[in-house]
């Protein structure tokens, strides 16, 4: 199992690497039209060849995985933090905070959140840059992505209350602030961490299924999900293996996330 | 001994000619569930594919020549200037259930028709003026209608009136065209069976239809659908993307282009004076200028080529040039110049600072274009036109919005500033346009409604549409529109981009076909198409 994690440390840290330095290894830039070769093979000055509109795929793959992959994990940070509040809050206090947090979580597990998106999208100002557009996007995701978390914290933070340890603390005159941030937030470390690790390729999915309806990314600004709607017409896809790329990166560094987590898990 | 010889050949050949005109299922798919099988209010594409399978028409307009030819009538007369049409129907002719035709069933068609209540688009086309429509059974197979008003191009119209039974019990399921509705499972396909009554014979004296059925499979996904193609589950794709055209055409499948569709994509900027847009940037979208130069600055050549794979041209303007009738062949595409561009754009007091275009006042030229979410061609237009104005200086952000969201703001609530979509003309006639073309019409979509023209030029425009409706002398008419055509040139309240080809995929196994570029392309001779039979 070590090599495994050694692996997925690897894969993470190539991405890190990739996506930081994505101007010097793509220097054709991302939505340069070489229009007289669209649809190019691989080749030496393409690496992954070009797509539709004669845009260098490797360039895309790139800049893509920089903003999945930066804005994912800064989406599961927010949510994890939203579920952190909501659900301590309402295991801390009980009673009728409980059941008012209990019903807010109802509420947005409820909401559907694939129309909540695209009417968020429709309502965007229409002149905002690519790169508010997707920040926005994934603001939203990790806006309506803490719920289920929240109900795991909440239930884990409501058995730390009835911990003998807790009942200790309080008898020895600790309470509010001090007993969560020594007591409470201590013990809750675990699955907050596992709910941030899980969160990331949520959201890197959600934004791929966004993109694949249109409704990701604005152009030219790529992502992992607008690269992986070139692959709708799989089914009709010519041997071209090189396009099959960003959806091998998409797992690859999902798994790598999954496998860290799983460490994480353990030492929870 | 050699005669006995070729017997059997010849026995072979004359069976293989038999088995490949009788009987079998044609196969293809609907993209969507029809909305009614009404042929009076039939407005989606679905519906209109099981009217014109299983309707009978007076006339029918012949797709590769688009002459008129009859149908149930035999002989037709116009007089009053269009104003009046006296049919001769034939005779002895039956519905699909047996119940008789009559003239009795044209007037109650009409009547239904012309009904304000209905609401048929399909009768709004025969709305000419003030009044009612009559209709006047003169003996029992001569039947006149009268319209308040001349009604141009009035013979063609009647291609998409069905007539409608007055008695039969099935109502407008009883059908006189080739074929009617058998079977049908809500969400998955229609079976239409051969009318056994349908009145028409070919040159042998054989009756048609050809074929026993017509399975018509609803589905929405275009890829689905050509893999099913592929593997020979459907005989026909009626309008197959340049993409899948092109992967089709690389496995020798019988693909063919038939040439530019009337259809039309283009783009225009919102010029509705009480829009939520700041006021510098109204006054950019109305001038003729700025619009001229946005339609230099954009290559259209390569919009053709590369978002259609060189299936589609350069557009001229409101027709296309495949509409031979009515295309005003004095016009050329526009030419892509940002040199040009940019002297327009000059006059008006743009300039260049660095790589940024300002106005007068020194406000960034900026705007967005807004278009259908999950339309692979417009969002890549959008993209490419993007880059083209990015040479001029000018930024563009490409907005994707989902349809609903899209209809909301170009006819609600006018908060877009510049908008990319397409337009399928089904109707080739001038008439077809008015409700786009009236400064006053809904669809006038750059600025609709209007209770006066805003400009001089929309004013002329209201003249001459109003004109030519009224007319019933066919060379002015296609003069005033070719004055229209000229106009929208000069002005590009749209700016045509590129007029898309008729890509139609058709199974080597199917006969008798000739795709058109007008809808149906594939099947609009359907009652001789035939299924070739390997055994």
């Amino acid at each position: 199992m070590k090599i495994v994690r050694s692996t997925a440390i690897v894969v993470l840290v190539l991405a890190a690497f990739a996506i930081l330095f994505a101007n010097h290894l793509a220097p054709a830039g991302y939505e340069k039209q070489f229009r007289e070769i669209p649809q190019a093979a691989a080749s030496a000055h393409h690496l992954l060849g070009t797509d539709d509109l004669g845009r260098d795929r490797w360039a895309r793959l790139l800049f893509g995985m920089r903003v999945s992959l930066t804005l994912a994990p800064l989406a599961a940070f927010f949510t994890t933090v939203l579920a952190g509040l909501v659900g301590g809050i309402a295991g801390y206090c009980g009673g009728w905070v409980e059941r008012f947090c209990k019903l807010l979580i109802d509420f947005f597990l409820s909401v559907p959140w694939l129309f909540l998106l695209i009417t968020v999208r429709a309502v965007l100002p229409l002149n905002i840059s690519p790169q508010a557009s997707v920040a926005v996007t994934f603001t939203s995701l990790g806006l309506l992505g803490w719920a289920a978390s929240a109900r795991i914290i909440c239930s884990g933070a409501k058995e730390l209350m009835k911990s003998e340890f807790v009942w200790m603390a309080r008898a020895a005159g600790f309470s509010g602030f001090k007993l969560i941030r020594l007591h409470l937030l201590p013990n809750l470390r675990g699955a907050l961490f596992a709910q941030f690790w899980i969160s990331i390729p949520v959201f890197i999915i959600a934004e791929a299924n966004l993109g694949a309806l249109g409704l990701g990314v604005s152009e030219p600004l790529p992502s992992l999900g607008s690269l992986l709607r070139e692959l709708q017409d799989a089914v009709m896809l010519r041997p071209e293996p090189w396009r099959l790329l960003p959806l091998a990166v998409l797992i690859v560094v999902i798994s790598s996330f999954q496998v860290l987590l799983n460490k994480q898990e353990v030492r929870a | 001994m050699k005669r006995l010889q070729v017997l059997p050949v010849m026995l072979l050949l004359g069976c293989t000619t038999l088995l490949a005109q009788s009987g079998g299922e044609l196969r293809f798919c609907l993209r969507s569930e029809p909305k009614t099988f009404n042929p009076l209010l039939v407005e989606d594409d679905a519906s209109e594919t099981v009217r014109y399978l299983t309707g009978g028409v007076l006339v029918r307009v012949n797709r590769v020549t688009l002459k008129p030819q009859p149908q149930l009538a035999s002989e037709w007369k116009v007089s009053d200037g269009g104003k009046r049409i006296r049919f001769k129907l034939r005779e002895g002719l039956k519905y699909s259930d047996g119940t008789p035709f009559s003239t009795a069933d044209v007037a109650y068609t009409i009547a239904q028709l012309m009904d304000p209540a209905l609401h048929s688009s399909t009768g709004d086309a025969f709305r000419s003026g003030e009044g009612k429509a009559e209709t006047r059974i003169v003996s029992a197979n001569v039947v006149e209608i009268s319209f308040p008003a001349p009604v141009a191009n009035l013979v063609d119209l009647f291609d998409t009136v069905a007539i409608m039974s007055a008695k039969s019990p099935q109502k407008e399921m009883a059908t006189l065209g080739p074929f009617y509705v058998a079977e049908r499972k809500a969400g998955s396909y229609l079976l239409l069976k051969r009318n056994p009554y349908y009145w028409k014979k070919d040159s042998a004296g054989r009756q048609l239809p050809y074929l026993d059925s017509i399975r018509l499979d609803i589905e929405q996904n275009p890829e689905i659908e050509a893999m099913r193609y592929k593997r020979g589950e459907v005989h026909l794709i009626n309008t197959v993307s340049p993409a899948i055209f092109e992967k089709l055409s690389g496995d020798s499948a019988s693909v063919r282009d038939a040439g530019a569709s009337t259809d039309t994509e283009q783009l225009w900027f919102n010029q509705v004076p009480n829009a939520p847009i700041p006021a510098y940037k109204r006054e950019w979208f109305s001038s003729t200028n700025f619009r001229r130069a946005i339609s230099e600055a954009i290559n259209r050549a390569d919009l053709a080529r590369i978002v259609f794979h060189g299936h589609a041209i350069p557009s001229v303007g409101i027709v296309s040039p495949s509409n031979t009738a009515w295309f005003n062949s004095n016009l050329k595409p526009h030419p892509y110049d940002t040199a040009s561009a940019l002297r327009r754009l000059q006059q008006d007091g743009f300039h260049l600072q660095g790589d940024t275009l300002r106005d007068r006042a020194g406000n960034a030229v900026e705007f967005s274009i807004v278009t259908n979410a999950g339309n692979r061609a417009r969002e890549s237009m959008a993209t490419m036109i993007q880059q083209d104005l990015k040479k001029i200086g000018i930024k563009v952000n490409v907005v994707t919005l989902d349809f609903n969201s899209l209809l909301e703001r170009m006819t609600q609530t006018f908060n877009y500033e510049a908008c990319l979509l397409g337009f399928q003309k089904v109707d080739l006639d001038p008439n077809g346009q008015m409700a786009v073309w009236l400064s006053s019409a809904d669809n006038h979509q750059w600025n609709p409604s209007q209770k006066t023209p805003a400009t001089p030029w929309e004013a002329e425009i209201d003249k001459l549409m109003k004109a030519q409706a009224a007319s019933g002398d066919q060379h002015k008419r296609k003069q005033y529109w070719d004055r229209v055509q000229q106009i929208e040139w000069e002005q590009e309240p749209f700016i045509y981009l590129v007029n898309k080809d008729a890509l139609v995929a058709i199974a080597p196994t199917v006969k008798n076909t000739e795709p058109s570029v007008f809808s149906p392309q594939t099947f609009w001779n359907v009652e001789t198409l035939a299924l070739a039979q390997s055994h």
